[in-house]
């Protein structure tokens, strides 16, 4: 008994760390001036969720997350910012403007839309305690979930990275002539 | 279930996903823009993978990996276009980027 709640708490010490990291993150991705260092905010940022999907038993998600977005998403990113060069943008100057004034409302609308919306369809049936097997989110289990139940949708995902690859080289590639 | 119920993951979610549109509304740097636009897909993962895990339901990892490749999808396009604007000297700022006219 005291071993599980030793447990509980070390659990609850962990996420609240990611939680606070996450947000963190996520608040300094929007307001470095220089993309450079938002891009580097982002990893902060996909790490902690990397580690609060661990807390919530998708091993595979969290590995995933960490490659494809830590691994290739970003580096896309740093690569195309040390490309196009030093483009600095200062957010928040110059005085509220109408145009931060109505932004921060439309974001906080949308916050509270969702909120409610979840808090109201949810209605309590959240806070159940739930107990999944031991397989939950394994390599092998989704293997099987993606392959055997959900094939259809990773064909259509493979086509679709695929026609995202070509349009990127042709919207990128030198040859094409400006009319 | 050890540490905090799902509801507080879905409250992070939503969270993420309010700060991810402030930065797509706030900001002008159509490389933040597309920065945010993670945010925002990520606030939604971490609902669809936090309720997979309540619903004791694949469906909800499944969807989150395919949204993943979706983003990287969405990158891909997103940063060509930002290499091209660039290889013409155009201006990254989304509000003088009006039309996509060549």
């Amino acid at each position: 008994m005291i071993a599980a709640s030793a447990g509980n708490v070390l659990v609850w010490i962990v996420w609240v760390v990611a939680a606070f990291s996450c947000l963190a993150a996520g608040v300094a991705v929007i307001s470095f001036s220089n993309p450079f260092y938002s891009a580097l905010a982002l990893i902060g940022n996909l790490a902690s969720l990397a580690v609060m999907y661990l807390l919530l038993s998708a091993e595979f998600v969290a590995a995933a997350q960490v490659l494809v977005y830590a691994g290739a998403v970003v580096v896309m990113f740093l690569f195309v910012i040390a490309y196009v060069g030093p483009r600095k943008e200062t957010p928040w100057s110059g005085g509220p403007s109408w145009q931060t004034f109505c932004a921060v409302a439309a974001a906080g609308a949308l916050l509270v839309e969702i909120v409610v919306a979840v808090g109201m369809q949810a209605n309590g049936s959240l806070s159940h305690e739930t107990e999944v097997g031991a397989d939950f989110g394994t390599p092998a289990w989704i293997g099987r979930v993606f392959l055997v139940d959900h094939l259809l949708a990773f064909e259509i995902t493979s086509v679709v990275l695929l026609v995202a690859a070509v349009g990127g080289v042709i919207l990128g590639s030198h040859t094409r002539r400006v009319a | 279930m050890l540490g905090p119920n799902v509801a507080w993951y879905v409250v992070i979610a939503a969270f993420l996903f309010g700060i991810g549109a402030l930065g797509v509304l706030i900001r002008r740097n159509m490389l933040v823009v597309l920065l945010s636009l993670e945010l925002m897909l990520n606030g939604g993962n971490l609902a669809l993978i936090a309720l997979s895990r309540h619903w004791h339901n694949g469906a909800g990892q499944i969807f989150a990996l395919t949204v993943m490749a979706i983003a990287a999808s969405e990158v891909c396009v997103g940063l060509g276009l930002v290499v091209a604007l660039n290889r013409r000297n155009l201006s990254l700022d989304v509000d003088t980027l009006s039309e996509l006219r060549g």
